[in-house]
């Protein structure tokens, strides 16, 4: 999805930017193997609702589609329409919650 | 170059983040009510709140150059009694008339109860009866997407002009729908759990510079007064225009903010 009215772009050259943000996401996807691998040295089956989102955004990057961020953004939103009765809490979780569900 | 940071809540920062934000060209900021971390327990703890924003923060902050604004309401994370919250907002009325109060906000949604709703559109009325701006917080992380639907659905209802209402804190899923239906949209610069400078400016490169500002939404949380500037940099390392980078930092807060008559800042 992108505005009607704007041509979406980006001022740098390609090598301009992976010069720039190589290293910082070079860094994050090693941050995301290791978030991984302990996971799993603590006992960690997968089965967190919260995991299982996060490995099905982890697909979407490399699915070749495009739009990667505003697609893992919607696989992390609740879809429901509904108002919920009552507030269970103040924060979040950062993934829908399959047991709060209206 | 001048900015201007229309979401920061000083009453929670020192005041050599003033002093900081001065240095780096800030020269006016909106302040909106929001939740103290912790919820109050009483209508006096809300009346000595809006005193603190009308009154105690204009002139801290004028002691480093900033017009401070501010934005009246009981938020969202306090709004799950109802009554209450009606209680509060019997008396934002007594303040609307101080001179440094733009509107309503930040009102909107935190988890998208049906009581959260209910005091929405209680604010919106107010808003729309005294003729006010409004400022609306959008739900965080799985809540947000929901939440800026049901919000923009609400607004709609109560008959707002969109020019005149700001949805704060979008993102990729939702700038698009925000902007699409005429609202203004503002982006909220994170240090690490939400949209960083980084996404900001890829939104910008996306949706262009239209209705929309940036903000570092500074509180007592982990935060940054300094995100704005921060924000500007990233976009002349991209190699964007000086035009746009003071259009999105200082020309649209001035064009959404002027609709208030009580908006002041050097031109
Ligand atoms: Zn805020």
């Amino acid at each position: 999805m992108v505005s009607m009215s704007h041509k979406p772009h980006c001022p740098m050259s390609p090598t301009d930017v992976v010069d720039a943000y190589f290293l910082e996401n070079r860094a994050k996807v090693l941050d995301l193997a290791a978030f991984l691998d302990r996971l799993e040295r603590s006992g960690g089956d997968g089965s967190d609702f919260r995991i299982a989102c996060l490995r099905e955004a982890i697909a979407i990057l490399t699915d070749g589609d495009g739009d990667r961020a505003r697609r893992i953004q919607l696989l992390l939103s609740d879809p429901s329409s509904e108002p919920i009765a009552a507030a269970p809490m103040q924060g979040a979780f950062g993934a829908p919650n399959p047991d709060l569900a209206p | 170059m001048k900015y201007i940071d229309p979401h920061i809540h000083m009453v929670s920062r020192t005041t050599d983040d003033y002093r900081r934000m001065a240095q780096a060209g800030c020269v006016a900021i909106t302040e909106p009510a929001f939740w103290a971390g912790f919820d109050r327990c009483s209508v006096d703890g809300f009346r000595d709140y809006y005193r603190q924003l009308t009154d105690t923060e204009p002139k801290r902050a004028a002691q480093y150059g900033i017009q401070h604004h501010c934005w009246l309401c009981i938020n969202p994370k306090e709004a799950e009694d109802t009554g209450f919250a009606k209680e509060v907002m019997s008396i934002i009325p007594d303040f609307l008339d101080r001179p440094n109060v733009l509107g309503i906000g930040e009102i909107g949604l935190n988890k998208n109860s049906k009581n959260e709703l209910a005091v929405l559109e209680a604010h919106l009325e107010l808003a729309s009866q005294r003729n006010q701006l409004v400022l609306v917080h959008t739900p965080h992380l799985e809540d947000k997407h929901k939440g800026t639907r049901l919000i923009l659905d609400a607004v709609n209802n109560a008959g707002l002009n969109p020019d005149r209402v700001l949805i704060d804190h979008v993102e990729e899923h939702t700038v698009g729908l925000v902007l699409d239906r005429g609202f203004w949209a503002g982006m909220t610069l994170y240090p690490d759990t939400k949209c960083t400078p980084q996404r900001a400016v890829d939104i910008l490169e996306q949706w262009g510079t239209d209705r929309i500002w940036m903000n570092s939404a500074g509180d007592w949380g982990d935060s940054d007064p300094l995100a704005v500037p921060k924000a500007r940099m990233e976009m002349k390392r991209r190699r964007h225009s000086t035009d746009m980078i003071e259009k999105v930092t200082f020309a649209n807060p001035v064009s959404f903010l002027g609709r208030s008559p009580n908006f002041r800042v050097e031109a």
